[in-house]
């Protein structure tokens, strides 16, 4: 019995994982094979072919969703690095509240803050009206519908996933050290470039991982922010999927663009995961 | 006092000419937070002067200021009050990036995300020396902390004892001024620890830097300290050499810090060829050579175990001789050490050492004669 307890412990969650994450997927690998239609059902015929089709009708798309994550994820470390900064080494006794502050957000449904968004940057809204009005941009200014609007929206709802993995990754730099490279006559600049920086680099590491992979495949954003010039992957999908019932062509889309993904990350994780990566930002 | 006279020689080598610019001065530092709301001093002002080349110590326990002290003449800390002096030079308003002391940390501080020989090349980076000579430096340095072949390790990798060294060649390879130790010894087991103690003092010998130690070990002082300051409640209760310290405790403090120490008060009775004598029961007496004394003043004397004998028969005239009982006898191995009761319900600790001809002389229960010679009493003040 004993033997067994550390197996039991992983039992419950394996299964869920198993039932819910490799069951359907297995089931979604089938379907992209198949032919038909949703009326005269589908059949499988393992035709591969369609991976090429997908990727080659919309290979725009594919792009435009790897570039809009990774803008948004640059925009995100930049916004999310100097927060947790603050929160690590000024937060004081107050941490734990500021955590909570940036973790706000997801009190409110994801859907409604994005919509939100819609109201405030609005061609008359909260935001452009005054400035309008003011004669500071001309009449015919929108946000809505644009890229800017999309990677807005993107880092504005993802950003907690940066902060967070940083924060914690901030936390853990022992501030003795911090002393120590102040006492051996770095500057606080070069205390932070050679010894903090170096040392919250898997909190950035983290922190892209768990952001840029839901953003390139995000449609939410897109789908009430953006126009048709900023179609992203996942609305593609989602239009497969739900609108069209080309069940074949969304699955093949979504593993391709897992394919994708994963290759991507462990190219990252190659280059930037590795020990040399932090002796080089530390010399 | 010859023994005075030799602590002096070692901390002021022999210099003709002017004398030499002390490596610290500390001129009525205080340090003062602000706490709930209530301004908390923990340093209430302390005015010291460390010598080139000197092993110095503070000593205390937590609490007493000892590492608010050495953090502001690191310049971690900023006074409230006063001025911290570098060879003759103010560093009060300097930041500690720019100066000439180095810090061992009692954890360490290593670097963990570099290697041995990044670590102890940093300071020499920052501060732009020449590659090659960095290389030589390092090299060398690693040599003397006996850590060569070990460049390549990183810190997590390495023992306690070995994170140690690397902390101390990091610090030293810089050829500080002065070098300042927090507790470095404090995460070690007692066996290594005395082992580091010697090897921190071959190797302060070796370089001949000034050491700033702090510790609340007195052990650990007393071994290896030109001098100490013993520290309580943010301010020096006595700055003297280990053998004054111990042989001569200045305070009721010091004396109950260092070491075992009895404590005997009472009234001095009458003053006899520049004695005080006070009267301890019917017929016991207590010899005091130092300060003068008038009959009548109420005075604490210190003695420690070790200077007191234990005898049934009545000690000979002209040495301090109490009369108690035995309360509690424990063996030691090297010596025993005997609990004994005064009259006054007063407890007297004494160690007698096991030597060759020895056979035990007393047993719980015994009615026991104490005795020691008049200068081995120390007035510490009534």
């Amino acid at each position: 019995m004993k033997r067994f307890a550390p197996y039991l412990l992983i039992l419950p969650g394996g299964l869920w994982l198993a039932i819910f994450l490799v069951v359907p997927m297995v089931f979604m690998a089938s379907v992209s094979t198949q032919e038909g239609d949703v009326v005269n059902g589908f059949v499988q015929t393992f035709n591969l072919s369609i991976y090429g089709d997908v990727l080659s009708q919309y290979g725009t798309q594919f792009l435009r969703s790897a570039g809009y994550g990774l803008v948004a994820t640059v925009v995100s470390i930049v916004l999310a690095y100097p927060m947790a900064y603050w929160i690590a080494f000024r937060g004081g006794s107050r941490k734990s509240t500021y955590l909570l502050l940036v973790l706000l957000p997801f009190f409110v449904s994801f859907v409604l803050r994005t919509v939100s968004w819609k109201f405030l940057l609005a061609d008359n809204g909260l935001l452009l009206s005054p400035l309008k009005s003011l004669g500071l941009v001309p009449a015919d200014f929108h946000v809505l519908q644009t890229t800017v609007a999309v990677i807005g929206g993107l880092v504005y709802n993802y950003l907690p996933f940066m902060i967070l993995p940083i924060y914690v990754a901030l936390e853990r730099v022992d501030p003795r050290v911090v002393e120590a490279a102040q006492d051996l006559y770095a500057a606080r600049r070069q205390a932070f470039t050679k010894v903090v920086l170096p040392l919250s680099l898997p909190g950035v590491f983290a922190g892209v991982l768990m952001t840029f992979v839901p953003m390139t495949a995000d449609y939410v954003n897109a789908e009430i922010l953006g126009g048709p010039a900023n179609t992203m992957i996942g609305n593609i999908i989602q239009s497969r999927f739900l609108v069209n019932n080309d069940y074949p062509s969304a699955a093949a889309l979504s593993f391709a663009l897992m394919a994708a993904m994963l290759i991507g990350i462990f190219a990252y994780a190659r280059a930037l995961g590795t020990e040399n990566v932090l002796e080089a930002a530390a010399r | 006092m010859t023994e005075t006279q030799a602590d002096v020689e070692a901390v002021a080598p022999a210099a003709s000419g002017p004398p030499p610019v002390p490596a610290i001065e500390l001129d009525g530092v205080v340090k003062e937070y602000l706490a709930h709301g209530e301004v908390v001093q923990a340093v209430k002002g302390v005015t010291l002067t460390i010598a080139e080349g000197e092993f110095f110590s503070l000593l205390g326990p937590s609490g007493c200021g000892k590492t608010t002290t050495m953090r502001m003449i690191a310049g971690f800390e900023d006074p409230s009050r006063g001025t911290v002096r570098l060879h003759g030079q103010d560093v009060t308003d300097v930041p500690p990036n720019k100066r000439d002391v180095n810090m061992v940390f009692q954890s360490y501080a290593l670097f963990p995300h570099m290697n041995v020989w990044e670590n102890v090349a940093f300071g020499l980076r920052r501060k732009k020396v020449p590659d090659a000579e960095i290389r030589r430096r390092v090299g060398e340095m690693l040599e003397i902390v006996d850590l060569g072949g070990r460049e390549k390790r990183r810190p997590r990798e390495m023992s306690g004892g070995q994170q140690q060294r690397v902390a101390l060649a990091r610090a030293l390879v810089n050829r500080p001024r002065a070098l300042l130790l927090d507790e470095p010894l404090g995460a070690l087991d007692l066996k290594l620890r005395q082992a580091m103690q010697i090897e921190l003092k071959r190797i302060q010998r070796e370089v001949g830097i000034t050491f700033v130690y702090v510790t609340h070990d007195q052990s650990e002082a007393l071994t290896m300290s030109d001098r100490i300051a013993v520290m309580n409640d943010g301010l020096v209760e006595q700055l003297a050499s280990p053998r004054e310290i111990y042989e001569r405790p200045a305070t009721a403090f010091v004396a109950g810090f260092i070491g075992t120490s009895n404590l005997i008060s009472g009234t001095v009775d009458r003053v006899e060829d520049g004695c005080a004598v006070l009267r301890l029961g019917d017929d016991g007496r207590v010899l005091a050579e130092e300060g003068a004394h008038r009959a009548g003043d109420a005075i604490a004397v210190t003695v420690r175990p070790e200077k007191v004998m234990i005898s049934t028969d009545e000690p000979a005239a002209g040495l301090s001789a109490v009369r108690g009982t035995v309360a509690e006898v424990v063996y030691l191995g090297l010596y025993n050490s005997y609990a004994v009761r005064l009259p006054g319900g007063t407890e007297v600790t004494v160690f007698q050492q096991n030597a060759l001809d020895s056979t035990s002389t007393a047993e719980r229960g015994d009615a026991v004669w104490l005795s020691w010679r008049p200068q081995h009493s120390y007035v510490i003040g009534s």
